[in-house]
């Protein structure tokens, strides 16, 4: 129940490496110093990156209860900074460094309905508190939506487990999501709880708003990873420092400008602290905001942006062919 | 056959305490829109009423800088505001507003833990919330039944919480330390019964025709004024998982056929224990002493909460001085006798849901 983000790093043992879905693989972790798992939590992972370690966050799926078995699963994000490619090489055997679990996103025990969200490989977060509501006999729906069958995981032992209280909706088998539907389907004390991209999480959060639902019912954890659009080579400029760096594809603003030695300031790098504002002067393109720190009346104003997650993009189109042809999106800032 | 491998609680001279539990965090009284704090299970706690008067606990730190919620006010039906920056936390410990920003953290909560209201006690879990079942708190009716009347108090002991267990299960210290109440020889003397099962354990010890000590002639006078003579006396001593000692105790007029269920000749009391760990070396002991006569009688409740008020005193300075000398002398044992035999089936069965727990540890 409660949030413990101490990070106790030890050796994680990888016993069990395979794919499950399209661009899924399951990891099965012996942990040096095991410690339960509570519903919710996470473990941080140390990968490597062209030769260099960072830092990722992966939802522990399932759990043994003492802990000393893990499992994880990771996506292969098609324009993945490089963590994602390096999880999809471990094979059994291999050993990384892992935090014991952290807790940000507590399941409680107690309300009269719940919602359990999952968009694409946000399910990873939601299998183990459905199991905890199943096995506490709850009233819960678990909610799973996809592009397709083929790329979701875990889609038949979920069904086979929770049956009517599990809900696919995939795009490819005709049974697109409705956000508005769902919302509507909760009661005044449900407890809705998401994980996936930033688009599905923000449309929950506008819905849950008009509806007049308890904001503190809505319940989401962001890694801050997936943005409204594709990520981008941008430049940003600070004049103050006499800086003008590009920040590439595979990296975030706030790495790109500490690399070329400015002196930042951040706490959490997933957009929800708010300590890496920066003051946006001048912009050409727009900017991509990933957090959830800024309202949207602040995300529309573009004045400010958490520069550990949010990026600047050509266009505020999805497509790339119809981006601006002046080049490369720029923006221009003042960092504190 | 499989063998049964028991470890000996020889060697444990104060306990850990089980966190998959229920325990008494206060009495209800204690508990109103205005915060208080209270340590349980080495947990600091925020404790106060919703405006519908629900029973909440909190954890006693705000999840920005930890500044204690218990030092902040509530607000509107449920909510409690920090006192430090103002975050505001509603019942759940979901952060509700946040200082000089639109948005609110989606990770800023503070645990928040199952409270059950039952026989006068607010009960708080501390383990794992997905097991707190409101069916597992120990039956202590006789706190709240209209067939009792009684009252009590609550006693901060600077010791290990087992031992009051250890107190309570073994009643033959009445004779040296209450020797002015309720003590007298016999009680060391008479024979008594241990049994015990997955989780409870009783203690029962009978004395017949004796002589009653101060506060149990006391009692007779009350319900049968001028009474002189012998008594049969009886004290059952129900110890219940984790940490609640019910005694059913009481004196009747000798021969009168108490201890074949005929009470109506004498006086029955409940003394209802609740200790609560506060820390490896402190706790809080929750007590009141019930009646089944003269219920009406205010002024008796009065002075039974006095006069046991005088008697736990007693062993509260036993108490106190024995954590110091188990603290003086760590390389001393505990060398146990046959009147610990309560104590230690009490001792066998939390060793057995700290091991449940993965927590049987030695506490600091």
């Amino acid at each position: 129940m409660a949030a413990t983000n101490i990070e106790v790093w030890q050796l994680g043992k990888v016993v069990e490496a395979r794919n499950i879905a399209t661009n899924i693989r399951r990891i099965v972790l012996e942990p040096s110093q095991p410690t339960r798992a509570d519903p919710g939590s996470h473990i941080d992972v140390m990968v490597r990156i062209d030769g260099h370690k960072d830092k990722r966050s992966y939802s522990i799926v399932e759990a043994s209860e003492d802990g000393t078995r893990l499992v994880i699963s990771i996506l292969r994000a098609p324009l993945s900074r490089g963590g994602s490619l390096f999880m999809h090489t471990l094979k059994a055997g291999d050993q990384l460094e892992i935090t014991q679990p952290l807790q940000n996103f507590p399941l409680r025990v107690g309300a009269e309905q719940y919602i359990l969200l999952a968009g694409g490989i946000g399910i990873t977060a939601m299998i183990n508190m459905a199991r905890i509501l199943k096995s506490l006999r709850r009233d819960y729906t678990l909610v799973y939506a996809g592009r397709s069958r083929a790329a979701m995981a875990y889609v038949d032992e979920l069904q086979e487990l929770h049956g009517n209280n599990l809900v696919v909706h995939a795009d490819d088998d005709g049974t697109p999501f409705n956000v508005k539907t769902l919302v509507a389907s909760a009661a005044a004390d449900t407890e809705l709880y998401m994980c996936g991209p930033i688009r599905l999480m923000d449309a929950v959060r506008r819905s849950w708003k008009e509806r007049e639902l308890k904001n503190s019912n809505l319940r989401y954890e962001t890694f801050g990873n997936s943005g409204w659009y594709d990520p981008e080579e941008f430049i940003v400029k600070v004049p103050s420092l006499g800086l003008e760096v590009p920040v590439g594809q595979g990296r975030s603003m706030l790495e790109a400008l500490e690399d070329a030695g400015a002196d930042m300031m951040f706490d959490c790098r997933k957009g929800e602290c708010g300590l890496c504002e920066v003051r946006i002067l001048k912009l050409q393109g727009a900017i991509d905001h990933r957090d959830v720190f800024y309202s949207t009346r602040q995300k529309n104003a573009n004045e400010r942006m958490a520069c550990c997650v949010s990026r600047a993009v050509t266009s505020r189109t999805d497509l790339m062919a119809e981006a601006s042809h002046s080049g490369t999106a720029t923006v221009t800032v003042e960092v504190s | 056959m499989t063998a049964v491998r028991t470890q000996s609680s020889t060697t444990n001279k104060v306990l850990g305490y089980p966190l998959n539990v229920w325990y008494v965090a206060a009495w209800d009284k204690e508990l109103n829109r205005k915060p208080m704090s209270r340590k349980v299970a080495g947990r600091p706690l925020a404790l106060y009423r919703t405006e519908d008067g629900r029973a909440v606990a909190l954890a006693d730190a705000c999840w920005h800088r930890l500044a204690p919620l218990s030092m902040g006010k509530t607000l509107g039906k449920d909510q409690i505001q920090c006192p430090y920056h103002g975050i505001v936390y509603d019942s759940a410990g979901r952060c509700v507003s946040m200082p000089a920003q639109e948005t609110i953290n989606p990770s800023a909560t503070v645990p928040s833990f199952p409270v059950v209201e039952r026989h006068r006690y607010v009960w708080v879990w501390l383990g794992d919330p997905t097991k707190a079942d409101p069916e597992l708190v120990p039956d202590m009716h006789q706190l709240d039944s209209p067939e009792w009347a009684g009252d009590g108090e609550t006693i901060y002991a600077p010791c290990n919480f087992q031992l009051v267990l250890d107190n309570l299960m073994d009643l033959t210290h009445e004779e040296f330390i209450h020797s002015s109440s309720i003590g007298q020889e016999e009680l060391s003397e008479s024979d008594f019964v241990v049994t015990h099962d997955a989780g409870t354990v009783t203690v029962a010890r009978w004395m017949f025709n004796i002589d009653a000590p101060p506060f149990w002639l006391k009692n007779m006078r009350d319900k049968f004024p001028g009474f002189q003579g012998k008594v049969d006396r009886w004290q059952i001593i129900t110890y219940r998982s984790p940490s609640v000692i019910n005694i059913d105790v009481g004196v009747a007029k000798a021969g009168t056929g108490a201890f074949d269920g005929d009470r109506s000749q004498g006086v029955n009391g409940f003394v209802m224990n609740a200790i609560t760990p506060e820390s490896g070396k402190s706790c809080h002991y929750f007590w009141a002493f019930m009646r089944n006569y003269r219920l009406d009688s205010q002024l008796i409740t009065t002075q039974l909460r006095e006069g046991v008020h005088g008697v736990f005193g007693e062993d509260e300075a036993m108490l106190t001085a024995q954590q110091s000398a188990i603290d003086a002398n760590p390389d001393y044992e505990f060398y146990n006798l046959n009147i610990d035999a309560g104590g230690m089936w009490v001792r066998r069965l939390i060793e057995r849901q700290l091991e449940s727990e993965g927590r049987l540890v030695p506490v600091a």
